[in-house]
């Protein structure tokens, strides 16, 4: 479903650089990545939804080369196909649980908020246990709550693709469980893809795949690790 | 668009204080100049309107606009008085008739203006209900007069003493309200009228008591000598004139010598006020004579740059808010950059986040210029009432 070849990026004013040989990841499954902080795999979320743009290299969803689309047709790609989870959860305090939801309708214009639009929103707060709270505002919630609002939100366009960025960063272990589990569910009933950076060793063992950015890093890359940790040393 | 209000308007409302005070800052700074400019406006008119009405008025030698003010407005201030035999005089002269004034006099705070039924007829001011006063004791009201004090023909009305512990100076007396004028939106609106030997009485020229030649009580005399007759303090002093009493009323000395406050003269013709004006000019006439017109315009323009002055206020605290609004929305842009960063990343355009920022100012300046235009029509339904209470 996506795949990177040859990709290099670098942040300007920075020493931090990405290089990815080869990356895919198959349609309808749960991938998890892994690795050190710093590491790029926040960065490589970015790639792919098309926020950031490598220096070199391609990201492919399906037969599009989401690096050569125009910034506009990046963020219409984004629209239509992914669905963003957040560690913080960023939920804007000032709507309600509801408009927390549907906010991707209100943003695009390419996106109208219809009856069907409307019943998806009941069957998600339902689905994550979140419909009582519809009309109240995400300081009344707790974190879980307020994980599952965001979510919600990223599921609200049915997207064939989620990027969580350590949705389970900020939860208690049962929390965690609920959080991953509403996830999962979701990918396995709708055929879902699903990218999530997590630094939680123990979630590992529910994913189709765990990819760890030590292992993606190409030997130049590598070296210069090695190198900077026998310098510390 | 709709969605932009939408999110616009939930951000004000969740914030409802911040925003609140805001769009009260708004609203005042535009507001205020305009109210002012209104207030001012038809002050102007209305201050004009009543100058330019009246073509003369004669008073005794001093401060022109305080000649005018009481003639025109009927403000507290007391004037050096004329004579009525100034009255005599300008009317004998065959250039145009005399209306004496004579205030100072209140009741229940509003003036008692002493005048005859002339004034009324030169005003244009009919009667809303009763009938014109008549006789000694009868007074009718302005129409605010009667509406504040809630006031019908046929109550009373009493005048106020000048000074409560002035046992010896100015009696009150109870008048007969005979009529309630047409309101007419002048200071007329707001006094109280009767005829000038009421005010007489009142000032303690002209009075009515017991009968002194009573031979059943001798206390009443204190001498009788050459038909001079001195009365004790036992004799009953009338406050009230009533049919029964009103022959017991007179005055002391000769009509020519009492006081008014001032003289409105009403001209034959623009040739006859010209020729009189000579004659003040040239001193022949020994008061003072004024168009009123001059003495307002005069007074209106000090009043305009003064405005001036608040006009230059009201632009730099205008300016002031809005470099201080912009200060706001810039912080607030900053504080609400994680706000943005996830609109973008969830698949906003910048051009869109512009749009909901730009239409949360949008909405506040609407609401402020729609509650400023709200005040302003709504201070236009008193400001009538602005003017006659504080400034005319």
């Amino acid at each position: 479903m996506i795949s990177i070849r040859n990709l290099y990026f670098k942040y300007p004013k920075s020493d931090f650089q990405l290089q990815i040989a080869a990356l895919a990841f198959r349609k309808g499954e749960t991938h998890a990545l892994i690795g050190p902080s710093g590491s790029g795999k926040t960065t490589l979320l970015n790639l792919i939804a098309g926020i950031s743009v490598p220096h070199e290299g391609s990201i492919n969803y399906k037969n599009l080369e989401i690096n050569k689309l125009s910034e506009a047709e990046r963020r219409a790609f984004r629209i239509s196909n992914i669905g963003f989870v957040f560690q913080d959860f960023k939920l804007i305090n000032y709507l309600t649980v509801y408009d927390n939801i549907i906010l991707p309708y209100r943003i695009n214009a390419r996106l109208k908020i219809d009856p069907p639009v409307r019943n998806r929103l009941n069957m998600l707060s339902e689905y994550a246990g979140i419909h009582k709270y519809l009309s109240k505002y995400p300081k009344n919630l707790s974190q879980g709550e307020r994980q599952r609002v965001a979510i919600c939100r990223a599921l609200i366009t049915q997207p064939e693709l989620i990027l969580a960025d350590e949705p389970t960063g900020n939860l208690d272990p049962k929390n965690k469980k609920k959080i991953l589990d509403l996830l999962f569910r979701y990918c396995k009933e709708e055929e879902t893809t699903l990218i999530t950076v997590t630094h939680d060793h123990e979630l590992l063992p529910d994913f189709n795949e765990v990819i760890d950015f030590n292992d993606l890093l190409s030997e130049e890359e590598t070296q210069a690790s090695i190198n900077k940790k026998n310098t510390e040393s | 668009m709709k969605n932009s209000f939408y999110l616009a308007f939930q951000y004000i409302w969740y914030h409802k204080i911040r925003s609140l005070i805001l769009v009260a800052s708004i609203t005042i700074i535009v507001f205020i100049p305009n109210g002012l400019e209104k207030l001012i406006t038809e002050s102007e008119v209305r201050m004009m309107d009543r100058a330019v009405s009246t073509p003369l008025i004669i008073g005794e030698k001093g401060s022109s606009t305080d000649l005018v003010i009481n003639s025109l407005y009927f403000q507290d201030e007391k004037l050096e008085p004329v004579s009525m035999a100034e009255v005599d005089e300008l009317n004998s002269l065959g250039f145009g008739y005399c209306i004496p004034v004579l205030t100072g006099f209140n009741a229940r705070s509003y003036p008692i203006v002493g005048t005859t039924l002339d004034y009324l007829k030169f005003r244009n001011m009919t009667l809303s209900e009763g009938k014109n006063m008549a006789i000694l004791g009868d007074c009718i009201l302005g129409h605010t007069v009667a509406m504040e004090l809630n006031l019908k023909s046929g109550d009373h009305i009493i005048s106020s003493p000048e000074s409560f512990f002035d046992f010896a100076g100015v009696y009150p007396l109870k008048m007969k309200i005979t009529g309630i004028l047409d309101p007419t939106n002048t200071p007329d609106d707001r006094a109280i009228f009767t005829d000038i030997k009421n005010t007489w009485i009142i000032m303690g020229i002209g009075h009515g008591h017991q009968d002194l030649g009573d031979e059943t009580d001798p206390t009443l005399v204190m001498e009788n000598k050459d038909g001079v007759v001195t009365a004790t303090a036992k004799v009953f002093m009338y406050n009230e004139i009533t049919e029964e009493n009103r022959d017991s009323f007179h005055f002391h000395g000769l009509q020519k010598d009492f006081p008014v406050s001032s003289i409105l003269f009403i001209p034959k013709d623009e040739k006859s006020l010209t020729i009189l004006r000579g004659r003040f000019e040239s001193g022949e006439i020994g008061t003072q004579a004024i168009v009123p017109q001059q003495v307002v315009r005069n007074l209106l323009n000090s009043i305009f740059r003064i405005k001036q002055i608040f006009d230059g206020v009201f632009i730099a605290v205008g300016f002031a808010t809005l470099l201080i609004f912009i200060l706001i929305m810039t912080l607030t842009i900053r504080l609400r950059k994680d706000e943005i960063n996830t609109l973008e990343t969830i698949g906003s355009s910048r051009f869109k986040v512009a749009g909901i920022l730009s239409m949360e100012v949008a909405i506040m300046f609407v609401a402020s210029l729609t509650f400023a235009f709200i005040l302003y029509i709504v201070s236009g339904y008193y400001v009538n009432t602005f003017i006659e209470k504080f400034i005319i």
